[in-house]
């Protein structure tokens, strides 16, 4: 009998040879921002966990070296995984002295490279198995609530990003908020403008070449010019038009945020929503002109059910795109998770950097992966019905 | 009259482009009325035509290192040695997108440091997904007969891939590159929050000392290098398509 390796294999077994061996595992810091001191897995766990996890990096790495079933590498993943998750957090407990609180313990390259190695072998156990859009939508909330039950536990408050968080959690949700808020309402604006405005250009077509390159030349200013170009017109509104201010619009802040999310918002739908209804087979628009539909009813009942899974995409675009721009709001006082990025880079405080970009790509994730689910199911049911 | 009309715009844009990073100066009237209590009208710390050309450079190097890498492994994952990996890199493609740009930078910072580093790093990554993802599309929807008749002339994989694969798909990979390109040029104004030298400066030099003007004129010509690049690399992506006889869009 030969051993065979998996090619993808190969490099995760790299990945993790270096991490478990070579790199740091934890770096522990007298403060926030003095430059750390690194930690190996087994300087920073007690004598007995220490060992225990990399034994289990160690056959994770095997078990992805070698050609083994599917279920064997998806529970040698999540194990890894999942040990990691709890360890590492073990081991900020282990390296900060007692009563210290000063002290920060942060997850330091090779921990993030383990997580990154199992990740992928999960993930190409996932691709592999083919999943439904609802399993894969289940196996993402079954990560949040994990993920979550770690946060609530308290495991990882002894980690530098949750002593960030400690001392300013009420920000932390009040900026949360601001996020979701800005990333969703210029989507929702978006969608109420956009769509309407494809079916237009769709119809008339002396229009659609105008509309689309103005849209397109809205998205080649740098977001940080149009967050602060924006400033200037609406503090012009909010003193001028009565009613303005009091609904909140100002010349800095949210208001300017909004409306360059919502600009450049509008391309993907309105272009998506042409794109949807020219893909519509003729012959299903001249049967429902035979069947003698009015022009709004073969809008409503024939067009646009065929053309929503191309609009869909069109959303998932905006989603994931309005969410990363969100943080940049931050520049221009709009709130959101960029806040805490810009004053960690200003204060050189990594920690607190991630406190802002590890919620935001999050984020940006499962509304990815929820909105591919959605638009498989659009996607699928079409088909069904095509083929009916 | 129509077929030059959009040729002339063009000129115009890319002559007053010129004029204006090479002498602000001249426009300095026209930008007053923006600012206040007699803040500067034009940059003043640093030339603009300096920073514009470190921001192309910044751009041209990210993409050409991310045109190297992605064509590279959407090469390797289409031959047959490779195929097991192309559903995970599909996957892999569809996940690195969802990264925003800020929290690439501000990641990248503790590993390279402040400065252009992070931000080529940045703009490398995003770089990458367009033309991966293009250059995958072009490989895989190669027509199945000419791909037959390279194999019936006896080309080895190597001249096959050469000769026959990469010209093919030439035209789709520019759309990538093209694609990449002005997202580079809108990204890499974010460099500047962590001290890259790029047009982003005058932009963040605009909205931290509530100059307009800065924010306008930082803003303006990175948007008119997007759109004559973008331009440029079209008329070539149609030229490719044409000698690869399938037809201008």
């Amino acid at each position: 009998m030969t051993i065979r390796f998996d090619k993808l294999g190969v490099v995760i077994a790299v990945i993790v040879a270096y991490a478990a061996l070579l790199a740091p595992f934890a770096t522990f810091r007298a403060n926030r921002i003095v430059p750390g001191q690194a930690r190996s897995i087994i300087d920073a766990l007690p004598p007995t966990l220490g060992p225990l996890l990399l034994a289990i990096v160690i056959v994770g790495g095997i078990v992805a070296l070698l050609r083994t079933q599917l279920m064997l590498r998806l529970a040698a993943s999540i194990v890894a995984l999942v040990a990691l998750a709890i360890l590492i957090g073990v081991a900020g407990g282990f390296l900060t002295p007692a009563g210290n609180t000063f002290a920060r313990v942060a997850p330091a390259s090779g921990f993030w490279l383990l997580i990154f190695a199992f990740t992928l072998l999960l993930a190409d156990v996932l691709t592999r198995l083919n999943l439904s859009p609802w399993s894969r939508v289940g196996v993402l909330v079954l990560a949040a609530l994990a993920i979550a039950a770690l946060l609530v536990s308290g495991s990882w408050d002894s980690l530098s990003i949750l002593k960030e968080y400690a001392t300013r959690a009420d920000s932390f949700w009040a900026e949360a908020s601001k996020h979701v808020t800005l990333a969703l309402g210029s989507l929702a604006g978006a969608v109420i403008v956009g769509i309407p405005l494809g079916i237009l250009c769709h119809r008339v077509e002396k229009l659609r070449a105008g509309v689309l390159n103005v849209l397109n030349i809205i998205q080649t200013i740098p977001s940080i010019a149009l967050f602060g170009l924006l400033i200037a017109p609406l503090g012009w509104v909010a003193v001028h038009v009565p009613g303005a201010a009091a609904i909140g619009i100002r010349g800095i802040g949210t208001a300017p945020a909004f409306v360059a999310l919502f600009l450049y918002s509008l391309l993907p739908v309105v272009a998506n929503t042409v794109v949807g209804l020219a893909g519509v087979p003729r012959a299903a628009n001249d049967a429902a002109r035979g069947m003698g539909m009015t022009d709004r009813q073969r809008l409503f009942d024939v067009e646009f059910p065929l053309a929503f899974p191309v609009i869909l995409t069109g959303i998932r675009i905006v989603l994931v795109q309005n969410i990363g721009l969100a943080t940049i709001a931050a520049l221009i006082g709009g709130g959101g998770f960029g806040v805490f990025v810009f004053q960690g880079v200003g204060q050189t405080a990594m920690d607190l950097v991630l406190l802002g970009a590890l919620p935001t790509v999050a984020l940006a994730f499962a509304a990815a992966i929820i909105l591919d689910a959605v638009i498989e199911m659009t996607a699928t049911r079409r088909r069904v019905v095509e083929t009916a | 009259m129509k077929a030059w009309l959009p040729a002339l715009l063009r000129l115009a844009v890319l002559v007053l482009l010129v004029v204006f990073i090479t002498n602000p100066s001249w426009f300095e009237p026209l930008l007053k009325p923006l600012t206040e209590n007699g803040a500067p009208a034009i940059y003043n710390q640093g030339s603009l035509l300096t920073l514009t050309l470190q921001h192309l450079w910044t751009v041209l190097i990210a993409t050409v290192a991310a045109t190297i890498v992605a064509v590279a492994l959407a090469i390797l994952v289409t031959r047959p040695a490779g195929a097991e990996f192309l559903p995970l890199s599909r996957s892999l493609v569809n996940i690195g997108q969802t990264f925003p740009p800020v929290a690439v930078l501000a990641l990248a910072v503790p590993a390279v440091g402040f400065g252009e580093k992070p931000t080529l790093i940045a703009l490398f990554l995003y770089g990458l997904l367009p033309i991966f993802e293009n250059a995958l599309t072009a490989l895989t929807t190669l027509p199945g007969n000419v791909m037959e008749a390279a194999r019936g002339a006896g080309m080895t994989g190597w001249q096959r891939l050469l000769k026959v694969e990469l010209p093919l798909s030439a035209p789709v990979i520019l759309g990538g590159i093209r694609l990449s390109v002005v997202i580079g040029l809108a990204t890499a104004t974010i460099g500047s929050t962590v001290a890259a030298k790029t047009l982003g400066e005058v932009i963040i030099a605009g909205l931290i000392s509530n100059n307009l003007a800065f924010v306008l004129q930082g803003g303006l010509i990175v948007a008119a290098l997007a759109v004559l690049i973008y331009d440029g690399l079209s008329a070539i992506e149609r030229y490719a398509a044409r000698r690869m006889g399938q037809g201008a869009e």
